[in-house]
């Protein structure tokens, strides 16, 4: 289209045209790259140098100073062998399979009740919702390490004086990522509960009027009408929280550290730890390498079953 | 409408039409009543679920340190004790950690918002072969967060001489696909005969973008401040990664320490915690409608 508004006084001035169309060849070429210029030396720096370092490096046995030595497949190979890598890996699938639908469910329900005609304080609702979205990952680990404290938590004292005894929420590994599950969808609920509102503004009222002279009720319509016309908001959310669970960090950090010892370690927590505590570079790049392939294999997968899906309807 | 007649007296057709409306709708009337009670109900006991912890938490920060751990707990605090904010505050530097991160977060946010608009710009309204490369290698960015080039960044930080600086937070951190595709995807709904109107007006290349696309674009840049604002003041791990000097500390490496530490000092903790939350809330309240508004199915989170 550019093109075509600089071809046409060229057509109309044909003595100017030769050195009139090199100017503007020049000047439509250039000024895109000074404008991207920036970010072409951010995007080299940032991401292709620690990208193509990072991949080499996973084939050495470097430990962040001193030579780096070729040591072919061998740390993916120890990769492989190392108990405590596979455990941060069926940890962090068995994290993200309970806190996705939980995150799901309840951001599509308190964005149907807040679209809802029968709910009265849906003002107020929504800011309280909206909340959470106002407080870092650390923040968020906080509050919830605070509740659930095991001599002093709040739950415990409320468990205690209703006459249960005190329950270890910290000591017990899956108690631990339980509380770690419930966090993560009171802290990721608000910014996938704005796409669902969105969503389902955007069913057009018409089916619901048709619906409604059929005698449908509001489960049917829900399940029938509301839920096919969210469907591709759906499948994104779905991806952003399987995506942000394998990254989980920052908010398991601040609520258990991973633990009760290494327990709840997941995939970041154990490259974080062989990277920066173990100094084993090389080895940690391989363990990146493979999180790399996950997110990958996670993203390729729902967008081929998103096709699927569109395709048969 | 039954509120409106009891407040108003009416004249009597009026009120007559209404009630016999009713009757006749009552049966559907009471379980529509119904159906709004029960909906009602679980939306207020989920608002109780979700504000709760951040009640609990803040009216805590406020407890004299004492009665943290006292049983039995109580919401209120007997009196307002303010000393771990003070604590905080100045013991614990606070004020320090504060400073670096909203320089951090400001600066960033002015440079991101800029190289956005640059980029956005660039990729919708000119064609060539290299931009359309580009826009893929952005696409590409999304596929290597950080989590995943975790060591090797560290590398590059400190090769480029940059590690224990602030700048190391936001030098990096400039380049973001959701601040480009933003851009890109508003610069591509403004007619192209705009461009080409300044053109034949005699404007320059980088002026048309800089007079004319810039100031139009400003609801972009709001809503990516706001959002590029708030992903730094929240980072946790590039901090923790280029960041080893307690000087340059961030507010969410501090809050961690303190959590780390092996006796937790939670009256200083919640105060902390509850500091460094002030300015996004704040943030939140002065530019509510642009985030409310905002189409952030365009944005993918970071």
């Amino acid at each position: 289209m550019i093109s075509q508004a600089a071809a046409a006084p060229v057509a109309t001035a044909p003595p100017l045209g030769a050195p009139r169309r090199r100017s503007s060849f020049n000047r439509y070429r250039l000024a895109p790259l000074i404008l991207i210029s920036g970010n072409v030396v951010l995007f080299a720096l940032f991401f292709v140098w620690p990208g193509a370092i990072g991949f080499m490096y996973s084939f050495t046995d470097y430990r962040g100073i001193g030579d780096a030595d070729f040591v072919g497949l061998e740390n993916y190979r120890a990769l492989f062998e190392d108990t405590a890598f596979f455990a941060a890996f069926t940890r962090t699938l068995f994290y993200a399979v309970m806190t996705v639908p939980l995150t799901y469910v309840l951001s599509l329900a308190v964005a149907s009740l807040l679209v809802s005609k029968f709910t009265r304080g849906k003002g107020v609702a929504r800011v309280i919702f909206f909340i959470p979205w106002l407080l870092s990952p650390i923040v968020t680990g906080v509050i919830w390490r605070w509740m659930f404290g095991e001599n002093f938590g709040l739950v415990n004292f409320l468990i205690q004086s209703m006459g249960g005894s005190s329950v270890l929420w910290q000591s017990d590994a899956n108690l631990s990522l339980m509380v770690v599950v419930l966090a993560s969808a009171w802290g990721g609920m608000a910014f996938n509960m704005l796409l669902f509102i969105a969503a389902i503004k955007n069913v057009p009222t018409e089916y619901y009027e048709a619906a409604e002279l059929d005698g449908a009720n509001s489960w049917a319509k829900f399940r029938n009408i509301t839920l096919p016309g969210i469907a591709p908001t759906s499948f994104l959310v779905i991806l952003l929280s399987t995506l942000g669970a394998i990254k989980e960090f920052a908010m398991i950090q601040a609520l258990n550290s991973g633990g009760p010892g290494t327990e709840n370690n997941l995939l970041v927590q154990y490259i974080y730890r062989s990277g920066f505590q173990n100094g084993q570079v090389g080895y940690a790049s391989a363990a990146s390498m493979v999180l790399m392939a996950i997110l990958l294999v996670i993203a390729l997968a729902q967008l081929w079953v998103n096709k699927r899906r569109s395709a048969n309807r | 409408m039954s509120s409106i007649l009891r407040r108003k007296p009416t004249t009597r057709p009026i009120r007559k039409r209404a009630s016999t409306r009713s009757s006749q709708d009552s049966l559907r009337g009471s379980k529509e009543r119904t159906q709004a009670v029960a909906a009602t109900a679980l939306l207020w006991v989920l608002v109780a679920a979700f504000g709760f912890p951040v009640i609990w938490f803040v009216l805590s920060s406020v407890k004299p340190a004492g009665e943290l751990f006292s049983y039995p707990l109580s919401l209120w605090p007997s009196r307002f004790d303010f000393s771990g904010y003070a604590t905080a505050w100045q013991n614990y530097d606070f004020y320090q950690y504060f400073r670096n991160t909203m320089i951090v977060a400001v600066v960033t946010t002015v440079l991101t918002v800029f190289a956005s608009a640059c980029t956005g710009y660039a990729l919708a309204k000119y064609s060539n072969p290299w931009l359309k490369v580009f826009f893929v290698c952005i696409l590409a960015t999304t596929m290597l967060p950080t989590e995943v080039i975790l060591s090797p960044t560290f590398l590059v930080i400190r090769d480029l001489g940059l590690y224990n600086q602030l700048s190391a937070l936001i030098i990096p951190s400039v380049i973001t696909a959701t601040g480009i595709f933003m851009f890109r995807q508003f610069f591509l709904t403004v007619p192209d005969s705009l461009v080409d109107a300044a053109r034949i007006d005699g404007a320059g290349e980088l002026g048309i973008f800089l007079r004319i696309m810039l100031p139009l674009s400003r609801p972009i840049i709001v809503t990516l401040a706001i959002f590029s604002f708030q992903w730094r003041w929240d980072d946790y791990i590039w901090p923790l990664i280029v960041l080893n000097d307690p000087r340059q500390f961030t507010l969410q490496i501090a809050i961690q320490s303190i959590v780390g530490a092996e006796n937790v000092n939670w009256s200083v903790l919640l105060a902390a915690s509850v500091i460094s939350i002030v300015p996004l809330v704040l943030l939140y309240i002065v530019f509510q409608k642009y985030v409310m508004g905002a189409d952030i199915n365009a944005g993918l989170k970071e």
